[in-house]
């Protein structure tokens, strides 16, 4: 390893087996307190629904192994609370701990969705205050917070529209999505039971007004359209693309995964947008988890309201809050009981803790990605060069010349100690290398990483076997993913070896 | 505010390396009218002690202090520490989906032992990496069967999950899915002779839960065969995972859609939960959600990746199983924590306990003059009976002992009057279990509130 590597040095890496392979028959590591009832016979009771074999393969170990088994396979991921994570459009801000401990509390955790209302004022009281402080950030009129996930809210914003349009006696054919979108959006559109049609970009990476006239026509529902979009430029002309769907009767829908670029300091209600969702996980800092649990808040405006899902939170005139189930214009439900109320309970602790401070994040988020974007270019091409927001988009088109390409520079900023940044990703851009930093990073952070990724430059222009064979560092090089998908292995079988 | 890491003058030194003479600099190109001039109005801020208070006053506005004998999707299960303390170890918590796998094998490694898990408890042959909770992954089986047989038709089970079934219609209402509900008969379980009657060679699938939404546990060999006879898939939903620890697995089954809710998570009002799919080998292509599988790099170490992604929506978009993209990873990880830290015998007792105390619970309960069971059918830990007199009044008059009541059917199921759903756990102590007997004995005692 390179002396000349700032940020990170080698560490000893335990190695693990599965938990499969530790177990031995008899040991366990949790004790349940003693049965204050008579045992039942499960043969007598359950009959032939009996399964007195007992669950076949299940591991037997103590506590230690468990705790030692997952804390050793914890220190073999990257994490945000190491160092940076500067994937773009996934915006790997910090989780605050204090998040992680108010919805462990005693009447957060413990609450059951179909408890009685009297009983659950709390719950509804901080679902309440998120909605409001939501409606706030996006200048939207109605919210609903049961979508599970962005996909979720984007699928439940479509329904939304579809449903209006119905009313209007029309629900129309087809959704316009950009070529640069985020693939849940036209695998949401199929759902919903739209056609989809891709519109192309123009040559600044937004949307083509004079091309989308043409398009939008009385068989157009929508225009999902995410703003700022993936390449981090706001759309200049946001509200002439709202006058062009409206006045052919479609509406815009707004992918919020970018809405870090954007809270306090401008409000899609205000710029001509229908419906968006927002991503909880990302704008507000409920962690990833390794791949979730999120949340995909709705928020709508008024033409949209009676069509919400159920329940809907409704104040009562006494003041009480309560889940309404009867709305028959609704949508109807599109998921299980009230969302994923622990990360609503997350988003709400880091408004509070911002306050209308949250500005200063977006404003440090921002200047983050353009003190970034400002130190590498020259190093790595830049093939869309309006202002960018939160987050830049370079190519590898330099790179490519001496054979080298986005993902193996991406694999040798691993070796820099840092996660890489999102690759190939937008599809508009060839070899797309998509640097979102969030504001989370200190300039001494952003400085190690500008550092590593011209570094990395050079030693491409140098010694790019180097580079095209990365990581060196890690515990397993790359992992041969065309064998591993030809004949897949999903699951630990005993004898098998795997 | 403490969670930014930057000094004025740092802020001053980047400004001027990026060449801006203000911050607003940096969003000219947002339409000026487009600006916000004034600062929102919101909540806040608080430091971190006033966050804490806010939520500790919350809290007290639930339901603090009463004992419950709700279950209907959501039981209350004892849950380690030890759980805890792995979940919250930043390098699980804030860590990303694991695309880059090099420095992703703790996660990847987890979901490759939480789908075995989920093999070994559903007796399928694969299980993914998660799904939303039981009501989606209940949802995306049955667009999975509708994908798999090219037919249209569902038939749900009356007595799959309320809001399972909502979940359901709300998906299919616009692509292209017919769904049809089959009654329970005297049994609580799906009626055989509706089923006859409907099922033909148009059905994709035919959806049941088990144990049922009443808590029986329903006949899966015999339904299978005749669901697998018109070349239908059976699709069975499980909400309480650890019935699984003694209630022979839905091996009959061609997608079996759980919710693990049950193993290690909170109630939490609803969620997060964790939801799961498992099927045959066979169907592995058109499953959705992700799926970690095994590979070796090049010096033939043993690793795990993100594999089949053509399946999914970063790459497939509009042609994509599913248009999941972020799922349930880290409840998907308690579960794994929690299943392993149980262990075979673990899962055995823990499934016993609940046995027996729903066993303890209905005898006591049909000794009370006009309480009796509903349905004639083996149950694991919840089960319904009949009430003299509406269930809500009595649950009322229960509320004021700090006891949650049983659900109430009658307004899931209007031909259910006076129908209660009682679920106890492990957790519910026989103490708990006594007031409530008492209490509901007084309650029918009481005069009638007056309609």
């Amino acid at each position: 390893m390179s002396d000349k590597i700032t940020k990170a040095s080698r560490h000893v890496s335990q190695n693990e087996g599965l938990i499969f392979e530790k177990s031995s028959p008899g040991k366990r590591a949790f004790e349940l307190p003693p049965l204050d009832v008579p045992a039942a016979d499960p043969a007598k009771t359950l009959g032939a629904n009996h399964r007195s074999e007992g669950v076949g393969g299940f591991p037997e170990v103590s506590e230690i192994e468990v705790l030692r088994h997952f804390t050793r396979l914890s220190t073999w991921n990257y994490a945000i609370d190491l160092g940076m994570y500067p994937l773009g459009s996934c915006t790997m801000k910090y989780n605050p701990r204090v998040n992680e401990f108010v919805v462990r509390l005693d009447g957060i955790a413990t609450e059951h969705p179909l408890q009685p209302q009297v009983l659950s004022q709390g719950c509804l009281k901080i679902m309440q205050l998120l909605e409001q402080s939501l409606l706030e950030i996006t200048g939207m009129d109605a919210l609903t917070l049961q979508p599970a996930a962005g996909a979720q809210g984007e699928l439940t914003g479509l329904l939304l529209i579809r449903a209006y349009l119905e009313e209007q006696g029309n629900a129309r054919k087809k959704v316009l999505i950009p070529d640069s979108a985020h693939g849940t959006n036209p695998a949401t559109a199929v759902i919903a039971g739209y056609q989809v049609e891709n519109i192309k970009s123009d040559s600044h990476g937004q949307v083509d007004v004079e091309k989308l006239g043409e398009l939008v026509t009385e068989d157009v529902a929508a225009l999902m359209i995410t703003n700022p979009s993936t390449l981090g430029i706001f759309e200049q002309s946001i509200s002439d693309i709202a006058a062009i769907l409206h006045a052919k009767g479609a509406l815009l829908y707004m992918d919020g995964a970018n809405m870090n670029a954007l809270a306090g300091v401008a409000r899609p209600g205000d710029f001509g947008v229908d419906v968006m969702h927002l991503n909880l996980h990302k704008t507000f800092s409920t962690p990833h988890g390794g791949g979730g649990p999120g949340a995909g808040p709705v928020a709508m405006k008024k033409i949209l309201e009676p069509f919400r899902p159920i329940p809907v939170l409704v104040e009562m005139g006494s003041g009480e809050l309560a889940l309404e189930q009867d709305r028959p214009r609704s949508i109807g439900r599109v998921k299980a009981f009230s969302g994923n109320f622990g990360v609503l309970v997350r988003a709400l602790a880091y408004i509070l803790a911002y306050g209308p401070g949250i500005r200063q994040a977006t404003e440090d988020a921002v200047l983050n990605a353009n003190y970034i974007r400002k130190h590498l270019e020259g190093a790595f091409a830049l093939p869309y060069s309006r202002p960018s927001m939160h987050e830049v988009v370079f190519s590898d088109a330099v790179q490519k010349e001496q054979g080298v390409n986005t993902m193996d520079i991406a694999k040798r900023l691993i070796d820099y100690g840092f996660h890489p940044y999102t690759t190939a990703f937008p599809l508009i851009v060839p070899g797309a290398l998509m640097i979102e930093p969030t504001e989370s990073e200190s300039k001494e952070e952003c400085d190690l990483f500008i550092e590593a990724m011209r570094a990395i430059a050079e030693e491409v222009a140098s010694n790019p076997e180097l580079v095209k064979s990365a990581p060196h560092t890690t515990r397993i090089g790359r992992l041969d993913e065309v064998a591993a998908a030809r004949k897949p292995v999903l699951r630990w079988k005993q004898g098998s070896g795997v | 505010m403490r969670y930014l890491p930057k000094s004025s003058s740092e802020r001053d030194e980047m400004l001027a390396a990026v060449g801006a003479r203000s911050i607003d600099d940096l969003f000219s190109s947002i339409p000026e009218r487009y600006r916000l001039r004034e600062a929102l109005n919101l909540p806040g801020p608080l430091s971190e002690p006033e966050v804490i208070q806010y939520f500790k006053e919350r809290a007290k506005e639930n339901s603090v202090g009463y004992s419950s004998f709700l279950g209907a999707g959501v039981y209350n299960h004892l849950r380690s520490v030890v759980t805890d303390a792995i979940i919250q170890r930043g390098e699980f918590l804030t860590s990303y989906t694991p695309y880059q796998a090099e420095i992703s094998q703790g996660t990847l490694q987890a979901i490759f032992e939480f789908q075995t898990l989920m093999c070994q408890l559903t007796g399928q042959e694969l299980a993914n990496a998660s799904m939303w909770d039981g009501s989606t992954a209940t949802t995306e089986a049955a667009l999975m069967a509708e994908r798999i047989t090219r037919r249209q038709r569902v038939l749900v089970a009356r007595s799959l999950h309320p809001e399972y079934r909502d979940v359901l219609r709300t998906y299919a209402k616009n692509s292209g899915l017919q769904v049809e509900e089959i009654p329970f008969g005297a049994y609580g379980t799906l009626d055989p002779k509706v089923l006859e009657s409907a099922i033909g060679e148009d059905v994709a699938a035919v959806v049941v839960q088990s144990p049922n939404f009443f808590g029986v546990i329903e006949s899966g060999p015999a339904l299978a065969e005749r669901v697998h006879s018109s070349g239908a898939l059976l699709v069975v939903a499980v909400t309480e995972g650890v019935s699984l620890g003694l209630v022979r697995p839905p091996t009959e089954a061609d997608i079996v859609a759980l919710e693990g809710q049950s193993f290690g998570l909170a109630p939490s009002y609803g969620g997060p939960f964790v939801g799961v799919i498992a099927t045959h080998e066979k169907f592995v292509r058109q499953m959705p959600g992700r799926l970690a599988g095994q590979a070796t790099d090049s010096r033939g170490r043993r690793g795990f990746v993100l594999t089949l992604a053509a399946r999914e929506q970063h790459i497939r978009r509009e042609k994509a199983t599913s248009n999941i993209c972020t799922n349930q990873a880290l409840c998907a990880l308690a579960a794994t924590v929690h299943l392993t830290l149980l262990g075979k015998e673990g899962l055995r007792e823990m499934a016993e306990q609940n046995l027996s105390k729903a066993q303890f619970v209905l005898n006591e309960l049909v000794k009370i003059p006009g309480v009796r069971r509903a349905f004639d059918a083996p149950f694991f830990n919840e089960f319904t009976v009949t009430l003299p007199r509406s269930v809500e009044a009595v649950n009322r008059q229960l509320l004021r002992e700090k006891i949650v009541g049983p659900l109430a059917l009658d307004s899931l199921y209007p031909e259910l009057t006076n129908h209660a759903l009682v679920c106890v756990t492990e957790t519910t102590t026989r103490a708990d279990i006594e007031k409530f007997v008492s209490g509901l004995r007084l309650a029918l005692a009481l005069p009638r509130e007056p309609r």
